[in-house]
């Protein structure tokens, strides 16, 4: 290996370590934003935005079992949940 | 205040986590878990010689599953998994009773849309043949039957969202009693035929093969049924109810 491969493999794995720090800190600018938002709806949607993003820091992190429950639990299925009970306390407040 | 208060919590949290846990955990990649993990502990060679695992060609192993995580969760921890899908069934259970002993029932209304009915159509067999796959072959990749329940559980939540018909009938129950109860007499037949109750009673073939692992595949189908029809019918409830 000449000198070059050494210094892409550096760059390569810096990169990919960068990338960690970058998808977290999306992640708590996403959960602030949950905890801070005025609408309900708002809130909701960033949290499955978190949910998202950990899938990818889960198949980074090699545990692809985890991520595709996360996928589909987290983000799919608990914001359908989540969501129903909002349109149906929205609903009851009407009448 | 409660803000200052939320602060100050979390910075005695992030202490915490940093300076007491994240000191002793070695860096990612720089530790050799496969050789302490599955050789060591799970392959509990002390009498024979080291024989490594070859996939497609070791047959007759303990526990006959490609996946490490399935061979613990369905072979060696069994039990907590008996325990964690009747967590789920009483979760599904509760939500049922709650919405049937609502006295003004309010369904949500949805307008039906062309584009979503039409690719709903075309795009739903896939979805429910890909949890199918993934609990089908929970014990070759990653997955199993709780993601593939789930996954057919959203397609289920598509096609209450494109088709106003669409009911989730008691053939749902009907299929969530038949498969946890199967769960349950897979255990009984272990115990009748080797003694400990959930014991992998058939032969484990070949590592990677479809028909390998012994009751590991016949458990997870039914798992994947379970979860399946719970979560439909837990989704069908907060819909209806």
């Amino acid at each position: 290996m000449t000198d070059f491969a050494y210094w892409l493999k550096d760059v390569i794995t810096d990169g990919i370590k960068l990338f960690y720090f970058l998808i977290g800190g999306v992640m708590i600018v996403f959960s602030i934003f949950a905890v801070e938002a005025k609408k309900i709806v708002d809130a909701l949607i960033a949290l499955s935005a978190v949910s998202l993003l950990s899938v990818l820091i889960f198949v980074m992190l090699k545990a692809p079992d985890v991520a595709i429950t996360e996928a589909a639990v987290g983000s799919g299925l608990a914001s359908a949940v989540m969501l129903f009970a909002l349109w149906k306390t929205k609903v009851g407040e009407k009448k | 205040m409660r803000r200052i208060w939320a602060i100050l919590i979390t910075a005695v949290f992030l202490y915490f986590l940093i300076h007491d846990v994240l000191s002793i955990i070695p860096d990612f990649g720089n530790f050799d878990v496969f050789t302490r993990a599955v050789f060591d502990v799970i392959h509990k060679s002390t009498k024979d010689n080291y024989e490594p695992v070859e996939f497609k060609k070791s047959a007759n192993r303990e526990d006959g599953s490609a996946n490490v995580v399935t061979s613990i969760v369905v072979n060696y921890r069994s039990f907590d998994t008996l325990g964690e899908v009747t967590v789920l069934f009483t979760a599904a259970f509760g939500v049922g009773i709650l919405s049937t002993s609502l006295r003004r029932k309010s369904p949500l209304e949805f307008e039906e849309h062309f584009v979503l009915k039409i690719s709903t159509g075309i795009i739903l067999p896939l979805i429910l043949l890909f949890g199918a796959y993934i609990f089908i072959h929970g014990h070759l990749t990653p997955g199993g039957g709780f993601p593939g329940g789930t996954v057919i559980a959203l397609g289920m939540l598509l096609l209450m969202l494109s088709d106003k018909q669409f009911k989730i009938t008691n053939v749902a129950k009907h299929t969530e009693q038949i498969a946890g109860s199967g769960y349950v007499i897979v255990g009984l037949l272990g115990m009748a035929l080797s003694g400990v109750f959930l014991m992998n009673f058939l032969p484990t073939g070949v590592v990677g093969n479809l028909f390998s692992a012994g009751v590991v595949p016949i458990v997870y189908v039914l798992i994947g049924f379970k979860v399946g029809a719970e979560l439909s019918s837990i989704i069908s409830e907060m819909k209806e109810g």
